[in-house]
């Protein structure tokens, strides 16, 4: 009997090709949009974790000197004071045309690292003798292990997944070697766990710097902000996809009423059909999920480039450009296709399941008023005021998504209800008989589209929204960056002699030379960079203020009022007019607060005078320097010649600003291409619905016809309902797109990272958007449009012939 | 660096039985191998041997603090060569692993370090005497008087230790023979420090008295294929006589040794056999069965002793872990000691 009624089931698909394709595009086109941004954002936190681990960056104090190396001696001395402490010699490495970073630790002593971990758990892990002893052995990435096994002079190399890209590491004892420092130490790693009682730094190394944990923690929370965008849209992508499913099989389901109707009679037991539906769904499931997996990994192989690189710029966070196949996205990219198709299908499932066995096989009568447009609105209302009042209740992140989604779905609900009294109102006022035939159509319609164009509405409106975001993220930074990069040269001198040096020597010659003095401060909110400043106009006309007092400038410059950055303003709630603790002797008044993007710690600004009492021992290394941006050239090449600077000790403005630019096009690609697919997707929805209804559009496009429109007539009133709807339908994801910009700016960016955008408008990329929506639902309605115009008009008489 | 490679590099015997090529010559990777009949020269042989794979300065003191409690401490520098050779950089194939340890009768606190030679942060000098490694430091100006000192994150102590007695060679003048099949160690010891200074417990200081025993050995290949672990005792009785016996379990059987020392510091070495070791109960220690009471009789010496652990949880959780804790003995003769036990 199974086999019989798996046949049955089976031939209905034979019958349906179209369909059967449109179910499995949709399941693929639902799961390769989610599984392509899960990709992505496991490949960039394996990234992120890899580096983090690999070199314990995030988790260590470093001990440095000031000329950059450390010598053996000392760190001996720390030793045998009982300092635990890791030597790490790192250098540039040429490798043919390639540069690698060469980290040579030692590793005797440095803690247990993921690479030399998993080098030791493999079968026959290499004798530890070869390892430390000449001439060693390199820890690769297996990209770069080709080329180092064709450079002769060096070591074997073994490939090594658990490195960051670009790196190679070796002991410490290979390193020096390699790079041609013998003795030499660039920096040693804190060890967690200290012996009791060892002497303080400053009586065993006083010439060693202290650096706290790098802000590896921090660069999570700043690309959080990027992987955020991405898994919206990935999960939006995932709906819209299930609301083609959902319209495929309703429709699927209806047009097997007979043939179920039929099993029943002839003694199959609902359970077992039931069953055996539920197991071909699961089947049909599977295969979309598989194709759309394969979907997602091309997608995704194809956009990860552009977001590592977007993501190693902007947040200087190391991402391979390269995808792997991770069992976690594969597993949850099936699962979510699974449970996307039968949540999809539930409740055409449940349906069918209490269909009166002799009922008949009516289309109409399927459809029946199943949703009524007032109860899905009133639901939506209700949706996004539960959405609102949890916002208003709780504070932080989760509340903001509450509010995001409360909003979203109870927009979408509402849609059909707001689209209806559109519809009646015109019809209203349509005096025309054909317009108000098709008024009344479309409100016949909008039952079996109202899916497809909620869809639609979340797919505008996350367009219009992530997009507003990015772009104003974007006027901002760049803004941001003129004001604060406003020195055309910076300067980073090895010592604060040097720096007195260059300073002297640079006074004469340039139209200022801006010193950038900082030092660490704690406060209970954290860590905070206090800034010395000097008198000069380029603070006083440029810096980004988001707070101020009257006469800001003179307040910080002549009385001891300091600037505080907007997320120690924020975190510590301090604003003009309040005042802050710097430490016993020192409380100064704010003067006003200014924006700060991309920097996750608390940073204030003093006059250097004040500065200089606060903290007299500060070094004076840094400087900004204004100059005639046509001789900035020269002047670095003066500089980088004179004093022997390093050619990462003098940055040009031009080159900051332009590679910020570069990285914020690239952001720009990906965020496009995700755009383009959603309302790819959408459209896809809407066709499918469409297609659904063409099933019962004859009988009511029949009486029309009889009554003398034309064929081609009605195809063309065909395309512009569907136009229309879309139409309707942008205008009214506008306002939602923007209150979801506007909760992403003012809310979620907030409570996630601790600054708020200004809002910009962009109206012409909407125009743009409604023109691409028009061509997606003039597309979507061809196909339904040309069926329409070449059906012979014998199939429309027999209409009247059936009775319905 | 990681746990097993550095098992690998340090205990390289081990690890080779663990590969399963037994055997592993020393001589044939250009180590040296312990022969029969060396004459030992003094104070050279106190500092390292680096033609030879591996290496210990172990010292042990069973002590009382002024609180009347018993107290233990440990002190181990272990030197292991991945090559027959030293030089002075990075480079040095000679890795260096100090353990610390400290029981009270309630707790047991250990630490450990690791360096390489070559650049002056671990080593050991012969004249004057001074081993070290990091900030821990056992020096003399001989072997005769010592001051010791380790620290941990939570404790740590301060020593002195002098010598009176004469340095006592176990096996056959100091070559100690560890199985049937000859594998052999240079091995001696000073059974006979007296020791006073300090403790540092999280409580606070507690002044100690007591005695200490160093252990000497160095060899390239001291066990056999088939051997797992051993089980070492260092003994101190009231009337001033000492038992150096340790029991090697192996597939084969085991294999035992002993050296009697009297009181005077004249010494006998008791051969394969002539120890009967019984583990009468096992304690719980880290996930496994340890026995921490023992019965050790030697039928020719009229010994038939109870030895207990004074706190049964002495375990060095380290890289390479064993049990390491004082011992309180009992029966024909009554006295304290030390008890190592490796391969549990």
């Amino acid at each position: 009997m199974t086999r019989t009624v798996i046949q049955a089931l089976w031939s209905h698909w034979r019958w349906h090709r179209i369909q059967l394709a449109t179910l499995l595009i949709g399941i693929a086109l639902a799961t390769g949009l989610w599984s392509a941004v899960q990709a992505i954002n496991a490949e960039a936190r394996a990234s992120y974790a890899r580096a983090n681990q690999q070199l314990a960056l995030g988790q260590m104090a470093m001990l440095r000197h000031p000329s950059g190396h450390i010598s053996l001696d000392t760190y001996v001395n720390l030793r045998r004071a009982g300092w635990q402490v890791a030597a790490v010699l790192e250098g540039r490495y040429r490798v043919g045309d390639r540069s690698v970073l060469l980290t040579g630790v030692d590793l005797v002593s440095y803690p247990p690292l993921p690479a030399v971990t998993r080098l030791e758990q493999e079968e026959a892990p290499p004798d530890p003798a070869t390892m430390l002893t000449a001439p060693g052995r390199l820890l690769a990435p297996p990209d770069l292990v080709p080329m180092l096994q064709d450079q002769p002079d060096l070591p074997p190399a073994i490939a090594s997944t658990a490195l960051p890209p670009n790196v190679v590491l070796t002991d410490i004892g290979v390193a020096e070697t390699l790079l041609n420092k013998p003795g030499e130490i660039s920096r040693l790693a804190i060890l967690p766990d200290q012996p009791r009682g060892i002497a303080p730094l400053s009586q065993v190394a006083p010439e060693l710097n202290r650096q706290p944990p790098s802000n590896s923690v921090d660069t999570t929370r700043l690309t959080d902000s990027f992987h955020l965008n991405l898994s919206a849209f990935g999960l939006l992508s995932f709906a819209v996809g299930l609301f083609i499913v959902h319209g495929t099989v309703g429709l699927a389901f209806a047009q097997r009423r007979g043939m179920v109707s039929s099993l029943r009679a002839m003694g199959v037991p609902m359970g077992t059909l039931s069953r055996i539906i539920l197991a071909e769904l699961v089947g049909l499931a599977l295969i979309g999920g598989s194709m759309g997996l394969l979907l997602g990994f091309f997608l995704a192989g194809a956009l990860l480039p552009d977001v590592a690189a977007t993501l190693r710029g902007l947040y200087g966070a190391p991402v391979d450009g390269q995808l792997q196949l991770r069992s976690g996205w594969v597993l949850t990219g099936l699962g979510m296709s699974i449970a996307g198709t039968l949540a999809a299908s539930g409740y055409a499932l449940w349906r069918l399941g209490r269909m009166p066995v002799l009922s008949g096989p009516g289309l109409q009568a399927w459809r029946g008023r199943s949703t009524r447009a007032v109860v899905t609105g009133l639901a939506g209302v209700g949706l996004a005021l539960g959405g609102v009042v949890i916002f208003l209740l709780f504070d932080g992140l989760v509340a903001g998504f509450a509010l995001m989604a409360g909003i979203l779905t109870g927009s979408a609900l509402l849609l059909p209800l707001v689209l209806s009294s559109i519809l009646h109102l015109c019809a209203g006022r349509a005096r025309d008989p054909v317009r108000q035939w098709v008024l009344a159509d479309m409100q016949a319609q909008l039952p079996g589209l109202s899916l497809a164009l909620m869809a639609l509405l979340l797919a505008l409106a996350a367009n219009i929204g992530v997009g507003t975001m990015v772009s104003s993220f974007r006027l901002t930074f760049v803004g941001w960056l003129d004001q604060r990069l406003m020195a055309e040269l910076y300067i980073t001198a090895k010592d604060s002699d040097q720096g007195l040096e260059i300073e002297t020597w640079l006074t004469p010659r340039v139209d200022a030379v801006l010193p950038i003095r900082n030092v660490e401060l704690d406060h209970p909110t954290g860590p905070l960079f206090l800034y010395g400043v000097v008198d000069h106009a380029t603070y006083r006309d440029n810096w980004p203020l988001v707070a101020a007092v009257p006469d800001v400038w003179t307040k910080v410059l002549a009385d001891g009022a300091i600037l505080i950055n907007e997320q120690l303003a924020r975190r510590a709630d301090l604003w003009p007019g309040d005042s802050i603790a710097l430490n016993a002797d020192h409380t100064l008044a704010i003067a006003g607060v200014y924006s700060d993007y991309g920097n996750p710690t608390g940073q204030g600004i003093v006059s250097m005078d004040l500065f200089g009492r606060i903290a007299p021992n500060a070094e004076n290394r840094r400087f900004g320097i204004r100059i005639a941006p046509e001789r900035v050239d020269e002047l670095a090449a003066d500089l980088q010649n004179r004093f022997d600077l390093d050619p990462g000790a003098i940055i040009r403005q031009a080159a900051v600003k332009a590679q910020s630019m570069a990285i914020f096009e690239k952001t720009f690609v990906v965020t496009s291409a995700l755009n383009i697919l959603t309302l790819g997707v959408a459209g896809f929805a809407i066709l499918t619905s469409l297609l659904t209804l063409w099933t019962q559009r004859l009988p009511q496009v029949a009486p029309v016809w009889a009554m003398g429109l034309t064929l081609s007539h009605l195809s063309k009133l065909e395309l512009a309902r569907s136009m229309v709807l879309a139409f309707l339908t942008a205008c009214l994801a506008l306002p939602l797109g923007l209150a979801l910009a506007w909760i992403l700016l003012a809310v979620i960016n907030v409570e996630a990272f601790g600054w708020r955008l200004p809002m910009h408008l962009f109206p012409s990329s909407w125009v743009q958007l409604m023109l691409w929506t028009l061509v997606a639902a003039a597309l979507a309605a061809a196909l339904p449009a040309w069926r329409l115009r070449r059906v012979p008009p014998a199939d429309l008489l027999r209409v009247f012939a059936n009775e319905r | 660096m990681n746990a097993k490679l550095l098992v690998c590099a340090l205990f390289w015997p081990l690890a080779a039985m663990a590969q399963g090529f037994a055997g592993l010559g020393g001589s044939a990777d250009g180590f040296d191998v312990p022969q029969p009949e060396y004459q030992f020269e003094f104070p050279a042989d106190h500092g390292p041997h680096p033609s030879y794979r591996i290496e210990w300065w172990y010292l042990t003191a069973n002590l009382t603090g002024e609180d009347g409690r018993d107290y233990g401490i440990q002190w181990t520098l272990f030197r292991s060569a991945l090559k027959p050779f030293e030089t002075a950089s990075w480079q040095s194939p000679q890795i260096w692993m100090g353990h610390a340890a400290l029981t009270t009768p309630e707790r047991h606190f250990f630490a450990e370090r690791l360096s390489r030679g070559g650049i002056g942060q671990a080593g050991v000098t012969a004249d004057p005497f001074e081993a070290w490694i990091d900030e821990w430091r056992m020096a003399g100006p001989t072997l005769q008087t010592l001051t010791l000192t380790a620290n941990g994150a939570d404790f740590g102590y301060d020593l002195n230790l002098s010598a009176s007695g004469p340095l006592v060679f176990h096996g056959e003048n100091g070559f100690s023979v560890k199985s049937a099949d000859g594998q052999a160690s240079y091995y001696y010891s000073q059974p006979g420090y007296a020791v006073q200074g300090t403790l540092h417990l999280p409580d606070g200081d507690v002044a100690v008295t007591g005695s200490g025993w160093l252990d000497r050995e160095w060899s390239s290949q001291p066990l056999a294929a088939d051997q797992s672990g051993w089980d070492w005792f260092s003994l101190s009785f009231e009337d001033g006589d000492k038992l150096m016996a340790f029991r090697l379990r192996g597939g084969r059987g085991d294999y035992t040794s002993a050296t009697w020392i009297n009181a005077d510091g004249s010494s006998r070495s008791l051969p394969d056999g002539s120890v009967i070791f019984t583990p009468l109960e096992t304690s719980r220690v880290a996930d496994r069965d340890v026995p921490t009471d023992w019965r050790v009789s030697i039928p020719g010496e009229d010994l038939d002793i109870r030895v207990r652990a004074q706190n049964s949880q002495a375990w060095m959780g380290t890289r390479f872990q064993y049990w390491e804790g004082p011992v309180t003995v009992s029966g024909s003769h009554n006295g304290r000691g030390y008890l190592e036990m490796t391969g549990y």
